[in-house]
């Protein structure tokens, strides 16, 4: 585990070193001069001048102990600018996996009881749309549909400017902004869940255990959701969970088309802006999320079904 | 972990000839003529087919049969669809020629995609088989390298290389290769682990064949079919990758692309909608097709899963 996290940090600062391109320039950039003394004052106060071997190792000392530098953009450390930023994208990738999963298992479900039913079809259907269409190709046009065309929801931010209010009517008001990016963030992963949902939804639906409940004449229901759907949610609780650890990749393109005030909008403005510093420390959370997605979902998984404890579950 | 090529293909199983020489398909995969009977009696794949064919064909002859220039401007700003005098799909922001852009902002996006592409597929393959075909202490350092790529968020990790470099075309196809391939390179280490001990190979070893030849004369033609079907899938997804870095202003700038249409005009979604909406419908549908085809590939090879 370490030794990713490791591996990870090696190679985010190896790229930011081999780059082309001269850091104390875009340092200095900020305070608006080219003047060689203060780009070699730069130089000796990042210590850009030493072999890469020490950079390398003052920089994994500095990551260790949290610090991840300074933002080149803001005068202000990376690490208060992602615990500024963090909470949005948290609140909109929960809500958005939530969303799936719960609307994914159902869907999936009933597919695989009626898989001729013209529903099932459509569902098929809309799932291959889920996977093809570009999240911000779906994003803007649902901005379009309800925030212009019928002028339902906001299209964009994460409350209103003008906004004045007590406690619940300010969560309302960020009810209504969070809708979409949700919705849109939610589409990919809803259509993965789905199809797996039905996937092992048929398989299990056909194995000796379900024929033993059914034989023991319970009823359909109970057999279905008692049975059945627990053997077969396992798959998809697992994607869900490994899938939490990567939702910042979404979130960077559904923030940055709703402008909503996260770390993919953070991320998407450093990009802007070629802000290293805050983008190798984005990179460094989210895999360490990551990290920690799987081992928590290892760990779960193991709870839940006996049989992976014996086998072995390869990760 | 991606769990979208990670399938079980129990279906593409020798029971034939399995001691034979194995050279081009010895297992009894319907690799051949049964597959493409199969395949074309598949609707949704035969629309795939014919919808990539009218891409390719309105990307490369096209621009010849409509020869407008999509960066000139030639009226007013957002004209919609059906103003007088404006070419059919409208202008964009600055008043170019919306059609001009989709004609020509295909290349770009389908020569990315097809280098990222040959990329994976060289990486990933050699990565899956060596692994697969040498097991032990090879395999663990080969899929412990695998899992550094894989805990990097892709579309982040992408972002981050093309901005450090430059946003050409060689630069955005690397970084969408050097993101994408563990999944390939898994799911060929999948497929060359269960071979690994069916006769056919053994009976290569036993007749003295070199590695390098079982590995990729006897081995890789038993493991196409899910490998075909995975390179159709990761077509589709280095497409919306391309089309997401341009959308985040990470296209080339010389060159105009379907992404870099919709970034440029997100400001004037509300006064505009066929600026973005023609240039998304052309990337989703060429990525649906890639889906499609994938699918009905999938189904061809393996008749036992259809449905699924």
């Amino acid at each position: 585990m370490l030794g990713l996290v490791l591996a990870v940090a090696i190679i985010s600062f190896t790229l930011l070193h081999i780059a082309p391109g001269d850091a104390a320039v875009v340092i200095a950039g900020e305070s608006g001069s080219g003047d060689p003394e203060l780009l070699a004052e730069i130089r000796q106060l990042y210590g850009l001048d030493d072999p890469f071997v020490t950079q390398l190792g003052s920089h994994l000392g500095r990551v260790a102990t949290g610090d991840f530098g300074q933002s080149y953009r803001f005068n202000e450390s990376v690490v208060s600018l992602i615990s500024e930023r963090i909470w949005p994208t948290v609140l909109l990738g929960i809500t958005a996996i939530f969303f799936a999963v719960v609307v994914g298992i159902a869907v999936g479900v009933y597919t695989a009881r009626r898989p001729e039913s013209w529903a099932s079809h459509l569902a098929t259907i809309l799932a291959l749309v889920g996977f093809s269409i570009p999240v911000f190709f779906l994003g803007i046009e649902l901005i379009i549909l309800f925030a212009s065309v019928l002028d339902w929801l906001p299209a964009g931010r994460m409350r209103d400017l003008r906004f004045e209010g007590n406690f619940i009517q300010r969560w309302i008001d960020i009810g209504e902004h969070l809708i979409l990016p949700a919705f849109t963030l939610a589409v990919l992963y809803l259509a993965q869940y789905s199809r797996q949902t039905r996937a092992s939804m048929l398989e299990t639906l056909q194995s000796d255990f379900v024929r033993t409940a059914r034989s023991k004449g319970l009823s359909e229901r109970t057999v279905v959701y008692k049975h059945a759907l627990r053997n077969a949610v396992i798959p998809v609780i697992t994607l869900a969970g490994l899938q939490l650890g990567t939702i910042l990749s979404g979130a960077l393109i559904v923030e940055t088309v709703f402008d909503w005030p996260g770390l993919g909008r953070l991320a998407f403005e450093s990009v802007l802006a070629r802000d290293a510093p805050v983008l190798l420390a984005l990179l460094m959370l989210s895999s360490v999320l990551v990290i920690l997605a799987n081992l928590a979902t290892d760990v779960v998984y193991r709870l839940i079904d006996p049989r992976i404890r014996v086998g072995g579950a390869s990760t | 972990m991606t769990g979208l090529f990670i399938g079980n293909n129990d279906g593409g199983n020798s029971d034939g000839d399995g001691g034979g020489g194995g050279d081009e398909t010895a297992a009894g995969a319907p690799l051949g003529r049964e597959a493409l009977r199969l395949f074309m009696r598949n609707r949704a794949a035969v629309a795939g087919v014919i919808i990539l064919v009218g891409v390719i064909f309105m990307t490369y002859i096209g621009p010849s049969l409509y020869d407008q220039d999509p960066s000139r401007i030639i009226a007013r700003p957002l004209q919609g669809p059906g103003t007088e005098d404006v070419p059919s799909f409208g202008t964009d922001y600055l008043g170019r020629d919306v059609f001009a852009g989709v004609v020509n902002g295909g290349d770009t996006t389908l020569r990315v995609a097809l280098v990222a592409t040959l990329m994976i597929v060289v990486i990933g393959v050699s990565i899956g088989a060596i692994a697969g075909f040498y097991g032990g202490r090879i395999d663990t350092a080969l899929m412990r390298f695998t899992e550094i790529f894989q805990v990097m968020p892709a579309l982040l990790f992408a972002l981050v290389i093309v901005t450090l470099f430059e946003p050409s075309t060689m630069v955005i196809a690397i970084s969408i290769g050097i993101v994408l391939w563990p999944s390939l390179a898994r799911l060929t280490r999948a497929e060359f682990l269960r071979l690994r001990n069916l006769e056919f190979v053994k009976a290569a070893q036993a007749i003295g064949a070199s590695d390098a030849r079982i590995m990729f004369r006897v081995m890789l033609p038993n493991a196409l079919p899910p490998l075909i079907v995975a390179t159709t899938l990761v077509m589709g997804t280095a497409i919306l990758f391309e089309a997401a870095l341009a959308f985040l202003g990470l296209g080339d700038p010389n060159n105009i692309s379907w992404g870099y249409l919709i970034g440029q005009n997100r400001g004037s979604v509300l006064g505009g909608w066929w600026t973005v909406t023609f240039p998304g419908l052309a990337i989703f549908f060429t990525v649906l097709s890639f889906s499609l085809i994938g699918d009905g590939l999938q189904d061809a090879f393996n008749p036992k899963l259809r449905g699924r």
